[in-house]
């Protein structure tokens, strides 16, 4: 069976994960997105690649950083775009989520981006209109419960290559509350598919899934040891919505065990990036005199998210 | 078709060019035959304005039928376009949608003064009311639409002109 991200051409038909996607697409996003860091510094910031094409935001989760740069890049590609508030729509008068989508091609989408709290929400959007033969119709996913969330592993790839041009000599951690992370799950895919030798992963055994080992990466439950030499640091957010039941001591316990602080950042190499993929917890997984410190990338990230994003549109809205 | 000497066209090219310049021309070359050429006809001009770089590939109006090019490159304009005189360089003129491509992106930059176009071949073929205000060489029959004629740059950086077929 073929990718359902892949249409019968071998192009992208829809952005659902990382997993599995060849290299040669991830470098063409990645390659895409750099002439388009360029259009926020014209005087007309606006290309006209999607002029008459209709984007809807389809956010039933909340997220103000994602969704804002998903309008953002749909708008300086001139698409016309539709946010749906969904707590106060249809789906909480109890309409499904294949009505909702049905209704919405019948008023001429072209291009769904969309953020779920169930893993799975926009896959099955996809096989859903290409069941129903509707190829000309695209999906974006913009994180999935613990699923993906493939354009932030895309700008922190993006990101990664303008610091480090070279993946096949890094040595990258992920620190953090990766269980409850689909930002880990498509970094860590990423990362080995573009051909980082070592992957790290940092955190408590109670905040770490158990297939960990058959990802490929190297796993620390000492932060210290873990930090020691990296190229790349990229911090997760502690998402206390995500959890239940006794995970975690207090922030002010997690922050001294598994915080990044300067003097923990020290035992990286000296030239080594910050990343964070938002919104930060301040003194619960990042100290303020990191995130706001020389070796930090975190807002270049938000920056660079915009281009990655108007690169997978484009590409998406080609064909 | 005859051979072309693609040096001597430049070399013709520059001369045409030459009287028309003035300190506040500025040259936009299309990537990548055009952008090629226009290094060198900044520098035979002596050029005071910064060289500019226009990749079309995001104004192009077969985007809807053919996709993105799968590499574009980046556009920069390291000068002020509003009010500038500016020469657009491509290498080879043919149906002009190029040079329309890059009109459109150039005024998104600014209201340049005067918007002027250097080739080095005019194919013929033109789909678009778009002629060049500097031409080297202008064929005197269109050539097929099977056929592409290209600028290339040697190693020691000389220029030929290639026929192939498309």
């Amino acid at each position: 069976m073929r990718d359902p991200q892949l249409n019968k051409h071998g192009e992208l038909q829809h952005l659902l994960t990382l997993d599995g996607l060849p290299r040669e697409i991830l470098t063409a996003i990645l390659d895409t997105a750099a002439p388009f860091t360029e259009v926020a510094e014209r005087e007309v910031k606006k290309l006209p690649l999607l002029r008459g094409k209709s984007v809807f935001n389809l956010f039933f989760e909340n997220s103000t950083r994602t969704r804002t740069t998903f309008e953002i890049a749909a708008k300086r590609l001139s698409a016309d775009v539709v946010n749906l508030n969904i707590n106060t729509s249809s789906t909480a008068k109890g309409e499904s989520l294949l009505d909702t989508v049905d209704n919405l091609c019948a008023m001429q989408a072209d291009m769904f981006v969309v953020r779920h709290a169930a893993s799975g929400a926009p896959v099955l959007i996809a096989q859903h209109l290409q069941a129903t033969g509707r190829d000309h119709i695209h999906v974006v996913n913009a994180g999935d419960g613990r699923h993906a969330h493939p354009t932030q592993g895309l700008l922190d790839m993006y990101t990664i290559r303008h610091y480090k041009r070279d993946f096949t000599n890094l040595t990258v951690a992920i620190v953090g509350d990766v269980l409850h992370s689909r930002v880990a799950r498509s970094q860590i895919g990423a990362l080995a598919t573009l051909g980082v030798p070592e992957i790290r992963v940092i955190g408590p055994k109670t905040l770490l899934p158990t297939a960990l080992d058959q990802m490929g990466v190297r796993v620390f439950h000492d932060m210290r040891a873990g930090l020691k030499d990296v190229d790349v640091v990229m911090m997760l957010r502690l998402q206390n919505e995500r959890m239940n039941g006794a995970l975690l001591p207090t922030p002010q316990e997690f922050f001294k065990v598994w915080g990044l602080t300067a003097e923990k950042l020290a035992l990286a190499k000296p030239d080594a990036i910050v990343m964070h993929p938002g919104p930060m917890n301040r003194g619960v997984e990042i100290d303020s005199a990191v995130a706001d410190g020389a070796q930090a990338v975190i807002l270049p990230q938000v920056t660079f998210g915009i281009a990655v994003r108007m690169a997978v549109m484009s590409m998406l809205g080609s064909h | 078709m005859p051979s072309l000497d693609a040096e001597a066209l430049c070399a013709q090219l520059i001369e045409q060019m030459r009287p028309q310049v003035g300190p506040d021309t500025a040259l936009v070359g299309i990537h990548t035959g055009g952008l090629w050429l226009a290094e060198r006809l900044h520098k035979a001009l002596g050029i005071r304005q910064p060289l500019g770089a226009i990749d079309v590939s995001f104004y192009r109006d077969d985007y809807g039928s053919k996709g993105l090019h799968p590499q574009p490159q980046r556009t920069e304009i390291p000068f002020n376009v509003e009010g500038a005189h500016v020469i657009i360089v491509d290498d080879v003129l043919y149906t002009g949608r190029t040079t329309r491509a890059a009109l459109n992106e150039l005024f998104d930059f600014g209201r340049p003064a005067r918007v002027e176009l250097a080739v080095l071949v005019d194919r013929g073929g033109r789909e678009l009311p778009i002629a060049a205000r500097y031409c080297a060489h202008t064929l005197p029959q269109a050539l097929p639409t099977s056929q592409n004629l290209q600028l290339e740059r040697g190693e020691d950086g000389t220029f030929a002109l290639r026929l192939i077929d498309a």
